[in-house]
């Protein structure tokens, strides 16, 4: 797909006028599904897209279309180059924006991750055996996800990387499951198996009577999963310039009140991790690192293109919520986090969050799957599905225990459009006094 | 008028070409046209025009389906993507959850166009630059209002599904996003108002927008941001609680179409979307809520979201109802898992694009109207609460525990409307919530809504979903506002 992307982009330059620039940014996939429920196959197929984006600039006018390619020059060529007619047409007519943004300076980078991984089908046989007599459900994606770059001004990038992403839950009966995720750049048959293993431990505690849990207030542990459900809230509109510069960000308090949070908490945009591209649309290149929260202390946020012209800041990122999240550790060993939580409830996963004030980023959701009572420091038995409803600072403020040691890095599994190159790497965290409501 | 389609047909005699013998193919061709124009701050942003043309692939043998979706139309893509299905289907044979030989052939003609009076074309682009500005200018009545923002949208598409059994489904729709939204802040304390359509969407041309309030709400959008700023937090108490149409569409949405979405039921969505508290065994006999409630599946209102004349697996669609005067009756299923269960369903198997295969969606769900206007509505509450445009919402995997929150609540006394209140939210469990409905409203309080963004599937899926109702009133919901 790079050598088609980059042909077609330089045959496009080719049928410039003197005075336009062209941006082209190109998006495809070549991936496998595999949709699972009860360790049958419901659905499996094969997926191949290629999205050429394509931004004309004169003066300071803009516009820009976008379509998918066939994989034949010749075709590519000719729909593309229609679209670049009438984009020119369309110039004409429009006023001039003020907040056009482009790299004026020549970056070129490439970033291949085509790792060796099996066939699909291979993958698929092994999940049926090591989960044999078990009810999984779930979805396995495998493939290569490729994004590149490239400007009449001289600019090349690329960035592609060879993924799988098993994500799947194992069910004891309702709702009962043990949620689980296998995912990266190398698949090994015996990491499957041992997660496998352990959801057949997990699985045998869930047989036990669930414990209702009436609503109040309680001690927990909010396990990575379940800890970045509240962090991927956080992200909707929490860190962005232009959601800060116009006063929608959910973290207004820390902006206008100077509000803290944990002094434990400490959050970065990573962007060097290497799962997603290191340059944007507009093709700038992105710092290594964003701080955006440290030590409790909202430090900066997330600019695009567009809101860095507006607001006179340095572009960092591409769509303004984090894709690349990190959040430092804690010093809790995960050896010792069910004798620290003592009596509460352990939190494997949290779902379907919101915001219920929103002024207070105050968070509504549910418990899902796999969450449990712990009495004296042992797991006692599965409780129901309950919902909290708690504002930021006190999760991860006042009553924040602490964080784990050891952090897990989850690939999104998400495959909306296309296959997600979002991860988080995150610990754990134990919080007293979280509120339950329903 | 619809746009003429493209070459669709010689992709198809392509594809016949180059199709191996099985037992079964279908081929699904999706062409769409996208045009968005969005103005922020009176400032016109980036326009944007898309082109997509894909097929989507579906090969049966052997026990075994597999699918394969392309955008690469030509002899040797489509020969590669039926290759790639048909591997599919060797693959997944030995462990396929049903067999795809019992699913129905699609053996016949059929076809549906949007009914369009004012074409997205009949006004120049130009014009169409001013008419936004104007809006969006409109919005910006005060210092307080931080952000204002107005944007229209054109989508066309066009379908064809062709099948080895001779069926033949043609399709165009059109629809049309219009949004306005006006952000007015004070300190801490940030309100949005948004309308003009932000909430619904249509299919049909720029003959819609008046329905739908654009761009004449937009005064009102942001004085009410603006009473937003200084209103009271809406009270924690248990009250009556009157739901505006746009509210009933996302109460619609979560606590009846997705608990009756038969592949939820079937177990599919169970690593993502969810389960539901509904079983196979309680259709027929079900009391879901009040027998004031009665909700159908209905294709035929034209401007509403997901009216077809087919869906994705080509059964033909029609008005149904899914729950008569409280009573479940059938569930949203189509002809796969109608094969799967022995139930009967509707036609709702929908893919989103060309690059995913169909699942169950709920398509156009309506709650029928009643008899009561909305002052009749109004006067009978005597300590209760209305709440008006969705913005939070939050529902448990089965569907059954829910909390939502609307952008603007009004409090009722004694049946009058007194003041406004902020943050208004209600939360409740599905099972009970629907027994409680205790007035609907009538045809003069009934809107179609709908939303563009409703999320399934594995791999997942977003897809335009349609929902009509009139406003209705619940008994001692539990209703709260802020933090505190």
């Amino acid at each position: 797909m790079q050598d088609h992307f980059y042909l077609l982009s330089e045959q496009l330059f080719g049928k410039l006028q003197h005075d336009e620039i062209l941006l082209c940014h190109f998006e495809g996939e070549a991936s496998d599904f595999v949709r699972f429920n009860h360790n049958k196959v419901r659905q499996a197929g094969n997926v191949t897209q290629q999205t050429l984006s394509i931004n004309l600039i004169k003066g300071n006018k803009q516009t820009s279309g976008h379509c998918e390619l066939s994989g034949l020059i010749e075709n590519d060529f000719s729909l593309s180059t229609r679209i670049l007619v009438s984009l020119r047409k369309q110039l004409d007519l429009l006023p001039e924006d003020p907040y056009l943004n482009y790299s004026q300076e020549i970056n070129n980078s490439e970033n291949k991750h085509l790792n060796d991984l099996p066939e699909t089908g291979e993958m698929l046989e092994q999940i049926q055996s090591s989960a044999h007599n078990l009810d999984l459900v779930g979805i396995l994606a495998n493939g290569t996800l490729y994004t590149g770059f490239s400007s009449s001004t001289g600019q090349r990038n690329w960035h592609s990387s060879k993924t799988f992403n098993f994500d799947w839950s194992c069910y004891h009966q309702t709702d009962k499951a043990v949620k689980n995720n296998y995912s990266g750049f190398d698949w090994k048959n015996t990491r499957l198996s041992t997660i496998m293993d352990e959801t057949k431990e997990q699985l045998g505690i869930l047989k036990t009577t669930p414990r209702i849990i009436q609503p109040g207030k309680y001690r927990v542990y909010l396990a990575p999963a379940a800890l970045n459900e509240i962090l991927s809230m956080m992200s909707w509109g929490g860190f962005g310039l232009k959601s800060h510069r116009t006063l929608q960000t959910p973290l207004i308090k820390m902006v206008t009140e100077n509000q803290l949070l944990n002094p434990a908490i400490t959050l970065m945009e990573e962007n060097n991790r290497g799962l997603a591209p290191g340059f944007t649309e507009a093709g700038f290149m992105l710092a290594e690192n964003v701080d955006l929260i440290s030590n409790g202390h909202y430090k900066n946020t997330l600019a695009n293109a567009r809101s860095a012209k507006e607001y006179d800041q340095t572009v960092n990122c591409d769509h303004e919520t984090p894709r690349s999240l990190n959040m430092s550790a804690g010093n809790i060993k995960n050896s010792e986090l069910l004798s620290k939580l003592g009596t509460g409830i352990y939190i494997n996963n949290l779902w379907y969050c919101n915001y219920s004030d929103h002024n207070n980023c105050k968070i509504t959701g549910m418990t899902r799957f796999a969450c449990y009572w712990v009495d004296k420091g042992e797991l006692q038995a599965p409780v129901n599905v309950m919902r909290f409803d708690d504002t930021i600072y006190n999760i991860l403020g006042s009553n924040l225990v602490g964080l784990s040691t050891e952090k897990e890095l989850l690939f999104d599994p998400d495959t909306y459009h296309k296959r997600s190159t979002s991860s988080t790497s995150l610990p754990g965290a134990i919080v007293e006094n979280f509120k339950l409501t329903l | 008028m619809n746009k003429p389609r493209t070459d669709l047909d010689h992709i198809i005699s392509i594809f016949k070409s180059v199709v191996p013998a099985v037992d079964y193919w279908s081929i699904r061709l999706v062409e769409t046209e996208q045009e968005g124009l969005s103005v922020r701050q009176d400032i016109l942003q980036p326009t944007s025009t898309s082109f997509s043309k894909g097929a989507f692939i579906t090969i049966i043998k052997n026990n075994g389906a597999g699918y394969a979706a392309t955008s690469n139309l030509t002899k040797q893509g489509l020969k590669l993507a039926a290759m790639q299905a048909l591997n599919w289907a060797k693959l997944t044979a030995p462990y396929s959850l049903f067999n795809p030989d019992n699913l129905p052939a699609v053996d016949y003609k059929g076809h549906y166009h949007t009914p369009v009076s004012r074409p997205w074309d009949s006004i120049n682009l130009s014009d169409k630059i001013q008419f936004l500005q104007d809006a969006c200018r409109a919005l910006k009545i005060s210092d307080k209002i931080v952000d204002w923002h107005s944007s229209l949208s054109s989508k066309q598409s066009n379908t064809l599904l062709v099948t080895s059994s001779h069926g033949h489904i043609e399709q165009s729709f059109q629809y049309i996003y219009p949004a306005l939204s006006a952000v007015a802040n004070d300190g801490s304390t940030t309100q949005i108002r948004s309308g003009g359509g932000a909430d619904s969407a249509a299919q049909g041309g720029l003959e819609q927008l008046e329905r739908m309030g654009f761009p004449d709400n937009a005064h009102q959008i942001a004085e009410e941001a603006l009473l937003l700023l200084d209103a009271p937090y809406c009270p924690d108490d248990t009250m009556d609680l009157l739901l505006l149409p746009n509210q009933m569409v996302l109460q619609i949405h979560e606590s009846i179409g997705h608990p009756l979405e038969l592949d939820r039921i079937l177990g599919d969505e169970r690593n993502y979307a969810g389960t539901s508290f509904v079983t196979q065994e309680m259709f027929g006999h079900y009391q879901y809520g009040s027998d004031l409630l009665n909700i159908s599946f209905d294709p035929t209102h034209s401007e509403q979201l997901a009216s077809y004349g087919f869906d994705d697996d080509g059964t033909k669609a029609e008005h149904t109802y899914i729950i008569r005067n409280g009573r479940l009756e059938r569930p949203l299923g189509g002809a796969c898992s109608q094969a799967r269960t022995g139930q009967n369903g509707v036609a709702n198997s929908r893919a989103c694009d060309w690059n995913r295969p169909p699942i169950d969606r709920m398509a156009n769900l309506n709650l029928e109207p009643g008899d009561s206007s909305m002052k009749e509505l109004i006067a009978s509450i005597d300590h209760g609460i209305l709440m008006d445009t969705n913005q939070s919402w939050s529902i448990d995997d089965s569907r059954n525990k829910f909390q939502f929150g609307c952008e603007l609540g009004r409090i009722i006394k004694q049946g009058e409307i007194k003041g406004i209140v902020k943050n208004p939210n209600y939360r409740g469990i599905s099972a009970n919530f629907w027994q409680n409905l205790a007035m609907v409203g009538d045809k003069s309080t009934f809107e179609i809504g709908g939303t563009p963004n409703c999320g399934k599937g594995e791999p997942n899926q977003v897809i335009n979903v349609g929902h009509a109702s009139p406003a209705c009133v619940f008994k001692n919901i539990e209703v709260f506002g802020g933090a505190s």
